[in-house]
């Protein structure tokens, strides 16, 4: 049995290896490479929301608050406390995930847009608390955060390694660690996909009752992956504190929760290779519409329009479905 | 004492009155189709810069704004008829993404044709402000209060004593069972949002003169009107004007009792709290789900 | 299988997508100056004044044979105001577009998401947003050009001890500039023989300050309020102050200097006062005043050419060129280390902003005294003396 699953994920991760490590082939510089880290980053976090989104159908309007959580954790940690940055990250992470579970109890026994309002709620009061407590997070003028190091060995953008020989960039680096860490996440979240609590969450998408009497608990479930997902915006915060170097409110802002579930449900939920594309274009859009100035706001409206309307599934699952009726 | 408390009363209610006429747009819309519009703020935007922009070109105000709630009209007709409607059979989320993706093509309009700057409606009565019990009352606020109420009874009418309107109710309540008695319920939705983009107009035409107007104003009162709108049960009436008003109170009475640091955060804990004891709002009716 | 197969192609697009942003051809024979402002979204009344300015006066400046004999380019992105966007074009300008000189950043966020890249790439960045973290402590390559908004603060704490003001209510956005801007009055106020007796804020989007406002009315020994934001926030704040009927002398922040301000504020602005560089009065100057020509070129030129007001924030960008250019003729080439070197011995440049003496310790240049307090008369700007 265990063989036959491996059989089955092989194939996608060996894809997305291989289109991680062919991507620096196309980065002409380090902004290039900058863009890609950022992708990975926030494709770590859909990939999280997708297991509630996607697979347990419960949406959340408010998940750039766990993002926020996790970078302004670890930016406080090692800043005032004298956390090295991956214990900050682990602690931030703990700390994000028990909060989730916290808030998650409560609010994950409402249903469709009562579920969406209270996510959007505590998204929101999460980001004014930010705002409003410059004393500890800087306030809307934002906060410096100390560069990544692992186990005493500092990666800073700026630097230059040494490696086998090779003369690697901080950038470089960061860009390996961005792309390792998000092929984790795409293991661990497949593999959570084939887990019992993934057959759960999937039963619990075609119809709750249904769940719930065929025996699923269901309240468990939803917490469960909730607080995964939490976890998952988190770990990408701390990530992107340290990676970016300085960390404002925006991060939690509820257009940034937006943002997200649109990376989700542009690339396709239920797709775990369909959000990390989602993240890809969505970060990709504003680079490539810098040359129409003014019409940008109006083209990306259009574009995100058009993509629902004509492919209501998102990007991946509907080209996927194409190619299949082509093939049959 | 008591003039400061009539004071954030009037302040609250003036404030409330605004979120309730948003707040009646989305459950209009949501009990046709449920869908929640998330561009139902940009009707607002639409009504008061479509407005300004009439005044501009020199038409009087008595033209200009009946000119921009039309406009506004056909953009409500038209976001169905283009975006929602072909995507019928899309997923709740998607539809979320489909009006966020409209609002923001609205916004880019607006921003391209009609610019970014900031403009103020003249009020509409010449005397600006009476004086109540020590405070000091808006007769702008007066407007918007009368105006709501006309609406709110109008609407009313509207569901009990035409067919159309009743044809609309009976859509919302059983969309199958109302085309099997033969009404056609793809023009009754987009009639629908038709009547919630008025309502958003006018909104945004009356409230022009306090809050000023300009192509972003709709993000933040579309958001408000969400939150009232879900204060009250989704799909309920009453209920949005009761979340509206109670929603408008609740700000200007921490803003002036407590604190006006986390003034923001209390509709967000209110809502918290309501669904918490009430998971359906206060006066939504329990979600079946169908097995 | 199949569909991993079809997965791995829509990845490979998106892979590939990022080739097609290949570098632009370098034109070698170019000055390119990098710019990223706000030119969208809830700080574009900053950005874009600023933009307008930037894109007239390169043009002027081409149209006039360039600079070194070279044609100037500008190359521009709109952050919307979110300042991991403005990181994220920053580095476009820098790696990608390898810009000679940065003049952008319209707010304190934006600018500061920006920094640690430039510092570390080296290139001269001029920044157009006004909280004092920007240049103190000072940065290799970071300067600025507004006035800091404690400098504000200390030019209205100042005019109010001599109107024998000493306790004041303050309301203030919740939005970066307005935030900053309570933080260094509260920190200055006490130094100054002023007390704070009344502290509230609003959010920038907020339609109705009145219950704040009524509070600030209610607070024993009030004599006077300062509302310090940007944005249409004081405009709302400044209508609501009137329709109350509160007669306590008022005061605004520069963050409202410009016309559209009284635009929207119409007959509650009267008699209110704020500090601002002389651009609102520069016709009414004494045409002895050292800035009256270079504020009445830059009103001229702006308003003839866009037909709508100057503000002073354009006036940033303005100043923020005029710099850049000044460094670079003196540096006689774009080395990014001479015309650092170049910047920092500016000493006397009369800008619109005010008389700018940079210096290794000083990368601001203006002294508080480079604002005036300005009073609103029958819907004008007037000057105080």
């Amino acid at each position: 049995m265990a063989t036959v699953k491996t059989h089955r994920k092989a194939p996608g991760l060996i894809a997305l290896f291989v289109i991680l490590a062919v991507a620096p082939l196309l980065a002409a510089n380090a902004f290039h490479y900058d863009l890609m880290i950022k992708i990975c980053l926030t494709a770590i976090v859909a990939v999280g929301l997708n297991l509630l989104v996607g697979y347990a159908g419960q949406v959340s309007l408010g998940h750039a608050a766990f993002y926020a959580g996790g970078a302004y954790a670890s930016a406080l940690l090692t800043q005032n406390y004298e956390f090295a940055p991956l214990p900050a990250m682990l602690t931030a992470a703990v700390a994000v995930g028990s909060l989730a579970w916290l808030v998650g109890r409560p609010i994950l026994h409402l249903k469709g847009h009562y579920l969406s309002m209270a996510t959007l709620g505590l998204g929101v009061i999460a980001a004014i608390v930010i705002n409003n407590e410059d004393q500890i997070t800087g306030g809307p003028d934002g906060l410096p955060v100390a560069p990544l190091s692992l186990f005493g060995h500092e990666l800073s953008v700026f630097g230059s390694y040494e490696w086998f020989g090779m003369t690697i960039t901080g950038t470089q680096l960061w860009y390996l660690l961005a792309a390792g860490a998000l092929f984790l996440a795409v293991w661990l979240a497949l593999n959570l996909i084939d887990s019992p609590l993934g057959r759960a969450l999937r039963a619990l998408h075609g119809s709750e009752i249904a769940a719930q009497v065929a025996g699923v608990d269901t309240a468990k479930y939803k917490l469960r992956v909730f607080v995964i997902s939490a976890v998952y915006a988190s770990v990408a915060g701390s990530l992107y504190a340290h990676y970016s170097g300085f960390i404002t409110p925006d991060i939690a802002s509820f257009g940034h929760s937006i943002e997200l579930i649109t990376i989700v449900v542009l690339g396709g939920m239920a797709s775990t290779y369909g959000v990390i594309l989602g993240a890809a274009i969505l970060l990709l859009i504003p680079q490539f519409l810098t040359g129409f100035q003014e019409l940008e706001m109006v083209l990306f409206g259009a574009i995100l329009m058009a993509v629902m309307i004509f492919m209501p599934r998102g990007l991946v699952p509907t080209i996927a479905r194409r190619f299949q009726k082509e093939a049959a | 004492m008591f003039s400061e408390f009539f004071q954030f009363s009037f302040s609250g209610i003036t404030l409330g009155a605004i979120y309730a006429l948003v707040a009646l747009g989305f459950t209009l819309i949501y009990n046709a189709s449920h869908v929640i519009n998330f561009a139902q703020g940009e009707f607002l935007m639409i009504g008061g810069m479509g407005t300004v922009v009439l005044m501009d070109a020199g038409a009087p105000i008595y033209l200009a704004i009946p000119g921009a709630i039309v406009m506004a009209g056909i953009a409500g007709v038209l976001l169905h008829k283009l975006a929602i409607a072909p995507a019928k059979n899309a997923d709740v989320v998607t539809l979320i993404i489909i009006t966020i993706g409209a609002s923001i093509f609205l916004r880019g309009l607006a921003q391209i044709f009609w610019g970014k700057d900031y403009h103020a409606l003249p009020a509409f009565s010449d005397t600006e402000s009476l004086s109540v019990g020590g405070a000091v009352l808006l007769t702008q606020s007066l407007w918007i209060l009368g105006i709501a109420t006309l609406l709110v009874v109008a609407l009313g009418l509207f569901f009990t004593r035409t067919a159309l309107g009743k044809a609309l109710l009976a859509t919302s309540m059983n969309k199958d069972a109302a085309s099997m008695v033969g009404i056609k319920t793809g023009a009754i939705l987009t009639l629908a949002f038709g009547i919630a983009a008025l309502l958003g107009a006018v909104a945004g035409v009356i409230v022009a003169p306090i809050t000023f107007t300009a192509y972003d104003i709709g993000i933040m009162l579309g958001l408000k009107g969400f939150i009232a709108a879900a204060i009250g049960g989704l799909g309920s009436s009453t209920g949005a004007i009761l979340g509206g008003l109670l929603l408008g109170l609740a700000e200007a009475y921490t803003a002036g009792y407590i604190s006006s640091d986390y003034k923001d955060a209390v509709p967000f804990v209110l809502i918290l709290v309501i669904l918490f004891f009430l998971p359906n709002g206060l006066l939504g009716s329990r979600a079946v789900e169908r097995v | 299988m199949k569909t991993t197969l079809k997965q791995l192609a829509a990845g490979a697009v998106a892979a590939l997508s990022l080739g097609l942003m290949a570098a632009p051809a370098l034109a070698a024979d170019t000055i390119r100056i990098g710019s990223f402002l706000s030119v969208t979204g809830p700080a574009s009344f900053l950005g874009d004044p600023e933009l307008k300015t930037l894109e007239l006066y390169i043009d002027k400046l081409n149209e006039d044979g360039g600079l070194l004999g070279k044609q100037v380019e500008l190359v521009h992105y709109d952050d919307v105001g979110d300042a991991a966007k403005a990181r994220t074009f920053a580095n476009r300008l820098l790696r990608q577009d390898r810009v000679d000189i940065i003049v952008g950043g319209s707010t304190t966020g934006a600018t500061m998401a920006a920094v640690p890249l430039i510092e570390q790439a080296g290139v001269p960045f001029i920044s157009l947003a006004g909280a004092e973290t920007i240049t103190t402590p000072v940065k290799k390559w970071v300067f600025k050009t507004p006035q800091s908004d404690r400098q504000a603060a200390r030019r209205v704490l100042i005019d109010m001890k001599e109107r024998g003001i000493t306790k004041i209510g303050l309301i203030s956005g919740t939005g970066g500039f307005g935030a900053s801007g309570r933080n260094v009055t509260k920190e200055i106020a006490g130094d100054m023989g002023v007390e704070i007796v009344a502290d509230e804020t609003y959010n920038p989007k907020d339609t109705d300050v009145t219950s704040q406002l009524t509070r600030i009315r209610g607070t024993e020994g009030v004599q006077a309020i300062l509302n310090f934001d940007f944005g249409q926030g004081p405009a709302i704040v400044t209508r609501n102050y009137d329709q109350l009927g509160i007669d306590l002398p008022f005061y605004q922040s520069h963050g409202v200097a410009s016309d559209s301000f009284l635009e929207l504020a119409g007959d509650a602005a009267n008699g209110l006062r704020l500090p601002a560089s002389a651009l609102l009065v520069a016709d009414k100057l004494p045409k002895s005043d050292p800035q009256y020509q270079v504020l009445n070129r830059y009103k001229n030129d702006y308003e003839g050419h866009y037909n709508e007001s100057v503000s002073t924030f354009g006036a940033y960008a303005y100043d923020g060129l005029q710099l850049a250019i000044r460094a670079i003729k003196q540096a006689g080439s774009t080395d990014k280390a001479k015309v650092r070197d170049a910047l920092e011995s500016i000493d006397g440049y009369v800008g619109v902003t005010g008389t700018y003496r940079l210096s290794a310790d000083d990368h601001m240049g203006l002294d508080a005294e480079s604002f005036r307090i300005l009073e609103v008369k029958d819907g004008d700007w007037a000057l105080t003396q």
